[in-house]
């Protein structure tokens, strides 16, 4: 087994070679992440702005599963797409078992509550303050909806990274639905996890430090935001 | 074919409670068109509520409203406006606030308004960036960009310095005398002489007096709204 510093100088070396396999495994991660953040966002911000505006029977109810759905285990989530895609699951006819599609479902599921929860809390707020001039203007639900995401797109801007860190950093659900197959589904997480298993360190180290660059770059990239809206005081 | 006008509005036994309390005790009022009808109150009357009520914005607990054979509902809330106490703006330019309430392709009459209430140099500038006259003449300009037959002003001079107040009460004149019906809300007892046709004087929850101002500042027939126009204070419980 290689030290920790000869593992970190092979490490540093294959990032900056532009290894061909770091490198299509980082892309796929960052499809994987990025397209069930975009479904994510798809599903959770008009529901999280809908349980905002709206009145209804069971809403606290529904916040707080909600709001428990946040911390759904992920290796639980895999288990329960692999069943719905394996073979004998409702859903085998599709094959999409140990496909990047299954992850990007896995994942879907996975963050589409957070994106939800913490939109339904942004945009809860937002409505408070705006909602008696709202119902001045006479306007539609609908109107007041697209009205709040557009006022709000800094803080939910925020939530959506949020929500794609949590995909990018996952192994458990993937890992069960996608097989870890090289070449094919396997994404950094679980690369770090099996090369660790095999005692190759400098392959999970490069891709940790990658994995740890996209967390620093996105949370870069969600100061950027939260001071740009500051500076221009929308926020 | 043209919808009839709001006014005349009667208003009979409007009762309202919140929080376990009664604040509106059986308000009987009628509004006639034209106009600046001033509410006056000292703190805790019902002014902002009854103003809430007659918008659409309340639902009284009982009583009848009638706004020329019409019923309260969405639209006859969609003909009138509010300008509130602390005007709540979007997060937005100037400009785009505008935008947000008229049809679109309406920058004429945008940049009109922003002439009328004077933010036209103003239009980009983020609308929470600006001061609080500057923030109120804005809600004033975007309520009268719906133009609405009747304009609800729920001390809108409260917080701003007497130039501010000034401004803003110019701009309700000049709605006054281009046809919109005023509904104004202050405590103010100089404002109201200044601005009011009429003066409607709420106490504990109740239309004390509603008489026009030429009347009511030399003669009122209350205590209580003596006791206001003179500045000595009036409890309301």
């Amino acid at each position: 087994m290689q030290d920790f510093g000869s593992s970190f100088a092979l490490a540093f070396r294959l990032v900056l070679s532009g290894d061909a396999d770091l490198i299509e495994i980082v892309l796929l991660s960052l499809r994987v992440s990025l397209s069930a953040a975009a479904l994510a966002c798809a599903i959770g911000l008009p529901l999280g702005a809908l349980i905002a505006v709206a009145r209804f029977r069971g809403r606290e109810a529904l916040i707080v599963v909600l709001n428990a759905l946040m911390g759904l285990p992920p290796v639980v989530v895999g288990l329960v797409v692999y069943l719905q895609l394996s073979r004998a699951g409702p859903l085998g006819f599709l094959g999409l078992l140990y496909t990047p599609t299954a992850m990007i479902l896995a994942q879907t599921i996975l963050i589409a509550p957070i994106v939800a929860a913490l939109s339904r809390q942004v945009l809860q707020d937002m409505h408070g303050e705006y909602d008696e001039q709202f119902r001045s203007l006479a306007l539609t639900r609908g109107r007041a909806v697209r009205a709040l995401l557009w006022d709000a797109r800094f803080a939910l801007v925020t939530v959506a990274l949020a929500g794609f860190g949590r995909a990018v950093a996952e192994v458990g659900a993937v890992i069960i639905v996608g097989g870890n197959i090289d070449h094919l589904t396997r994404v950094m997480t679980t690369a770090i996890a099996l090369e660790t298993s095999q005692g190759d360190l400098s392959m999970a180290l490069a891709l940790g430090i990658v994995l740890m660059v996209l967390a620093l770059g996105v949370n870069a990239v969600v100061q950027t935001v939260q001071l740009s809206a500051a500076r221009r005081s929308h926020g | 074919m043209a919808e009839p006008p709001l006014l005349p509005l009667t208003l009979r036994g409007v009762r309202l409670s919140r929080g376990g309390a009664d604040r509106l005790h059986g308000v009987d009022l009628d509004l006639a068109p034209g106009g600046c009808t001033v509410v006056m109150g000292p703190n805790g009357a019902g002014k902002s509520l009854l103003l809430k009520v007659l918008h659409g914005l309340e639902t009284p607990g009982a009583g009848r409203i009638d706004w020329n054979g019409q019923a309260p509902g969405p639209a006859v809330t969609r003909r009138q406006a509010m300008v509130f106490q602390a005007p709540v703006l979007l997060r937005r330019s100037v400009a785009a606030n505008l935008d947000f309430v008229l049809p679109r392709h309406a920058q004429a009459r945008r940049d009109d308004l922003l002439a009328h209430v004077g933010l036209s140099d103003k239009a980009a500038t983020p609308a929470r960036r600006l001061s609080g006259g500057e923030q109120q003449r804005l809600a004033l300009a975007r309520a009268l960009a719906t133009e609405p037959e009747i304009l609800f002003l729920d001390e809108p001079t409260a917080s701003l310095d007497p130039a501010a107040c000034l401004q803003i009460e110019r701009l309700v004149l000049k709605a006054r005398a281009a046809g919109t019906r005023i509904v104004f809300v202050t405590h103010n007892a100089g404002q109201a002489r200044r601005l009011a046709d009429d003066v409607v004087f709420l106490h504990r929850g109740r239309v004390v007096e509603h008489s026009p101002a030429a009347r009511f500042f030399p003669t009122p027939a209350t205590q209580a709204a003596k006791d206001h126009i003179e500045g000595r204070i009036v409890l309301s419980h």
